[in-house]
């Protein structure tokens, strides 16, 4: 009987984030920032359909950048997890931090037990209501939870694009100047994104119970003006 | 809780009821069909009953309303209940019959059809829809056969066929499309009735709400199960709009203003109120 080679746990685990790194870094970026009425997110995606943001509740977002079929795995449990919650108990009751939670631990569960770690970034973010501000928990493929409340960039090259983010972001803007900046920081020096290149949707207070909305063709053209 | 993933073998795709059903969320007592004849259901007078609801099309759209009152038995067990609800935004669902499982079905349909329009990003046709609820009344039946009927009245704005659309179910979950209008609950016949003397088609908007109040109205003079306008507590039956614009409530001080008139116009005619 032959023995398997020992490999040190710290190889291992470097070895699956690596992996898993370059997985994301492959596909394009993505920022959500909050703005005046509440919170918008901007993915670099030319896709009509494959979306990458998507409505989880009444005041809670999902947006996942990296391989498509792991991130819309974990969208549609959100929702799920979501509507079984607010059924079960009332609508107020659902909130994102405890979705974040569960993303969190099943994320760190995948990396240190399964074969291959979910090669995945995800966000899930939340309208602020009274005094609780907007939120936005960053969830990266080991299950490493951050929240924010200004703004997150999620996918490849996350430095490059924060950094430039970071210059031009004022708490309250408004939704326009908010999207034009986010779509300079994602486009960068050398490239320009025009609105058929992206996929936009804002969390907004004063769209009703359901906050969730995707800005398309024409409203997004005035608002990128 | 925790996070609900499922292999893809056995994945219960949009479908909320399945979902809760592999959740194993309890949804509302299941009374075995099997388990006894009849008459060994609740009697009328150990659980709440709602009644009248109607529904009628107009040139934009439909109209649908109900009245208030819930009973047990020969008392009245609530004044004012809520038996037209939003199913979403295109369409609008209204009930009669005994009143707890009634508005859990309601609370059922409605996160179905949001959950569906997140999970697969578009929304269910008017016609799935309807067929949607008729599952749900379908899969009630062993509870209708003990006593515990649910009759809902379902109707919405048809995107694809930019126009309003009506569809009545019976206990066995049998839907059937009406082409102008519809009432049911215990005080359905008469309000069928005075809607069939006063419908024109292509109505107006205004003359269709007037219609659907007078309806009410009547029905509410000749059914104790059904609660006319209570002028002392102000409460007013519901009436709901469903047009391209959504479902819109009418106003509580219109449909106010609207009794007020018709028990005004009824004496100046010298007819009974």
């Amino acid at each position: 009987m032959t023995m398997p080679y020992y490999v040190a746990p710290e190889q291992v685990m470097k070895d699956r984030a690596e992996y898993a790194q370059k997985g994301i870094a492959r596909g394009r970026s993505l920022i959500a920032t909050t703005y005046d009425m509440g919170i918008a997110i901007v993915a670099d995606n030319p896709s009509r359909s494959l979306h990458k943001i998507s409505e989880i509740y009444d005041r809670i977002a999902f947006a996942g950048v990296g391989k498509y079929n792991e991130f819309d795995q974990l969208r549609v449990s959100g929702i799920r997890h979501a509507d079984t919650k607010g059924y079960a108990y009332s609508r107020e009751d659902v909130d994102a931090r405890s979705l974040a939670n569960l993303y969190a631990q099943y994320l760190g569960q995948v990396f240190t037990h399964e074969m291959k770690p979910l090669e995945v970034e995800i966000l899930v973010a939340e309208l602020g209501s009274g005094p609780h501000p907007a939120q936005l928990y960053h969830i990266a493929y080991e299950g490493t939870i951050t929240d924010e409340d200004r703004y997150a960039v999620l996918g490849g090259e996350t430095e490059a694009i924060a950094e430039r983010l970071e210059g031009e972001w004022t708490a309250g803007w408004a939704l326009g100047t908010a999207l034009n900046a986010a779509v300079s920081a994602l486009a960068g020096p050398d490239r320009a994104l025009v609105g058929s290149d992206l996929e936009v949707a804002v969390l907004a207070l004063g769209n009703g119970r359901r906050a969730f909305r995707r800005l398309v063709d024409s409203e997004l053209e005035s608002l990128l003006g | 809780m925790t996070l609900p993933l499922f292999s893809t073998t056995e994945d219960p795709g949009p479908n909320f009821a399945g979902l809760i059903r592999r959740l194993q969320v309890p949804v509302h007592p299941q009374v075995a069909a099997a388990s006894g004849a009849p008459s060994t259901g609740p009697g009328p007078g150990e659980f709440r009953h709602g009644t009248t609801v109607v529904a009628l099309r107009f040139a934009e759209g439909i109209v649908m309303a109900g009245d208030r009152r819930a009973t047990e038995g020969h008392s009245i067990a609530h004044r004012a209940m809520e038996k037209v609800f939003p199913a979403d935004r295109y369409s609008a669902v209204a009930i009669a019959g005994a009143a707890g499982p009634a508005v859990e079905m309601v609370r059922l349909f409605q996160t179905q059809l949001e959950h569906y329009e997140k999970v697969e990003g578009v929304v269910l046709s008017l016609e799935g829809k309807a067929n949607q609820l008729g599952q749900m009344v379908r899969e009630h039946l062993p509870m209708a056969m003990q006593g515990l009927a649910v009759v809902p009245l379902f109707a919405g704005y048809d995107l694809a066929r930019e126009t309003g659309r009506i569809f009545t179910y019976d206990v066995t979950g049998g839907h059937y499309e009406e082409t102008e209008h519809n009432a049911t609950g215990s005080g359905g016949r008469d309000a069928r009735t005075t809607i069939k003397l006063g419908y024109r088609v292509g109505m107006e908007r205004d003359d269709a709400v007037e219609l659907a109040i007078e309806a009410l109205y009547e029905a509410a003079d000749e059914d104790s199960a059904t609660g006319g306008p209570d002028l002392i507590r102000g409460i007013y039956p519901l009436v709901a709009t469903v047009t391209a614009a959504g479902f819109e409530p009418v106003p509580e001080e219109e449909v106010a203003e609207r009794f007020a008139a018709l028990i005004e116009r009824r004496r100046a005619e010298g007819r009974q109120p």
